[in-house]
Parts: C-alpha cells; sequence; structure tokens
C-alpha cells in the first residue's frame, strides 16, 4: 500500500526528524556572529564515557567529547 | 511501516467492538474528580491511611476554554537551553510553517504546526520581535495558549551575512555535486536554511 502523505525529502532519503532539526539548527549556529557563535558553539559541546557490560562488568569506557559538526 | 497501519487499525477497531466498547472520552473533557468509590473502599480497608494520590492531583489544573474569545494570545516559546517567552500576552505571532507563515490570532482553531526555517515574529500593540527559527514545533490550544518550541532561535541582528553567502554558495555547489540520496538530502537541508536566512535578513 502507498504511503498515505508525501514525505519530505530528508525522510525519503532515511533520515529522521531530529537529525534534520540537528542539521538546520548547526547551520544557522555557524551563522552567527561572534560572540553569539561562540556560546552556541560552546553550549552544544558534549562529553560522554561509552562503555559496553559483558559477564555483569562493564568493559573499557570508550570517552567521547563531540563537538557538534554537520 | 505505514502500509501496517491499515491493518493494525482495522485490527483494533474489530477488537474494540466485540468487546465491551469503552468509548474513552479526551483528556480534556474528563472532569478531574477523584474516583469516589475507589476513595469508599479504600476508606474501608485503611481508615487510618490517606488514599494514594494520583499524579493529576499534583498538576495545575489545564486552563479552561473560554466561552468567548479571549483578546491576548498567551506565547510560551521555549528553546532546549532557554525559555525564551514564558506566558506572554500578546496580540498576534506570525510562525513558519511548512505550509507558510501563519498569523496566530487568539482564538484560533486548535493545530499542531510543523515550523521551516524562517522568521517568527511575535506583535505586541505596535511592538515587533522578530526571531529567526532553525525549526521546531508549534502548539496552539483551543483556549488561546500557543506553545512554540525550537531547537535554535536568534534575532535577526545575530545573524552574519556575509557567512550567509558562503553557506548559500557552498551549498548549491553541493546539491550540483552530491552522489548518494542521503547527501543530496543534506545538500538541500543547507540550501533552504542558508536561503531562509538570506530572505530573513533582507526581507
Amino acid at each position: 500500500m502507498a504511503s498515505n502523505a508525501a514525505v519530505p525529502f530528508w525522510r525519503a532519503a532515511g533520515m529522521t526528524y531530529i537529525t534534520y532539526s540537528n542539521i538546520c539548527a548547526n547551520l544557522v549556529r555557524k551563522c552567527l556572529k561572534e560572540p553569539f557563535k561562540a556560546e552556541s558553539i560552546n553550549r552544544e559541546k558534549v562529553h560522554f564515557s561509552l562503555s559496553k557490560w559483558a559477564d555483569g562488568k562493564p568493559q573499557k569506557p570508550v570517552l567521547r567529547s563531540d563537538a557538534p559538526e554537520v | 511501516m505505514l502500509r501496517q497501519a491499515s491493518r493494525l487499525l482495522s485490527r483494533s477497531v474489530t477488537a474494540g467492538s466485540s468487546k465491551s466498547t469503552t468509548a474513552r472520552a479526551f483528556s480534556t473533557e474528563v472532569p478531574s474528580t477523584i474516583d469516589s468509590t475507589f476513595v469508599e473502599s479504600w476508606k474501608k480497608v485503611a481508615p487510618n491511611m490517606d488514599p494514594p494520590q494520583t499524579p493529576s492531583s499534583f498538576m495545575k489544573a489545564r486552563p479552561t476554554t473560554a466561552s468567548s474569545i479571549p483578546t491576548k494570545l498567551t506565547v510560551n516559546f521555549v528553546l532546549p537551553y532557554a525559555s525564551e517567552l514564558s506566558g506572554k500576552e500578546v496580540d498576534m505571532v506570525i510562525i513558519p510553517a511548512t505550509t507558510g507563515q501563519m498569523g496566530v490570532l487568539p482564538g484560533h482553531v486548535p493545530t499542531i504546526a510543523e515550523l521551516k526555517p524562517g522568521i517568527m515574529s511575535v506583535h505586541e500593540g505596535t511592538d515587533v520581535k522578530k526571531y529567526f527559527v532553525s525549526s521546531g514545533f508549534a502548539f496552539l490550544h483551543a483556549n488561546s495558549v500557543a506553545d512554540i518550541i525550537a531547537v535554535e532561535a536568534v534575532p535577526l541582528e545575530n545573524i552574519d551575512a556575509s557567512q550567509v553567502q558562503k553557506g548559500l554558495a557552498e551549498f548549491t555547489q553541493k546539491l550540483a555535486s552530491a552522489s548518494t540520496d542521503l547527501e543530496k538530502a543534506e545538500a538541500q537541508i543547507g540550501v533552504e536554511v542558508h536561503s531562509a536566512m538570506n530572505a530573513a535578513l533582507s526581507g
């Protein structure tokens, strides 16, 4: 059965809404004047540690410091 | 995923009609009263303890829909990191919905609108405040409350025109040279966002 509504181009290409929205927000942030640009990029930085578990014990953690990039 | 939708819908309808049809009212129509039969049977079993409270008793009552159209629109404009406008009473907001610029006046029909990159303007008397919104949603309620949520919203003065031009040129070129669907989609998004910013700055 064909889909009921016309899907947006990004969904047709396999992208979710969150990805689309984040890309839009990043593009807007990149086009800001200083100091707003530095503030916003600073605000959106994430830093997390990820560890997979096996046999009830955490394995070696992977540290990620992602600065947002398109 | 949507191919299954009609099968799932018809399945739930037949199941509902075969069992006792409990037609569930919308949450706006159900009066927020405590279930008295529950409270009575609780008191019989545990007379010294207070009956448990439900989450709705801790919430503020939902503002009722006025019978006459209110004069002002209450706007809540929030971003993930800040509450830009909170309960502000204004005359009108114009939001950049995917279907075009939508003017919202008090008494607007309840709507959920997806926003596209564009200008949102808040009109209060003669004051007009404009923001460039990257994307988001606008929920317009029956009681003339508008909840607008955006990921990123900046006043127009904070946008750098030269960067916008550069970005537009870059993404137009990427769109022409893109090969996979995903690359094309990303380039298309870039072109759309930058053209919207360009139009916002010049218009």
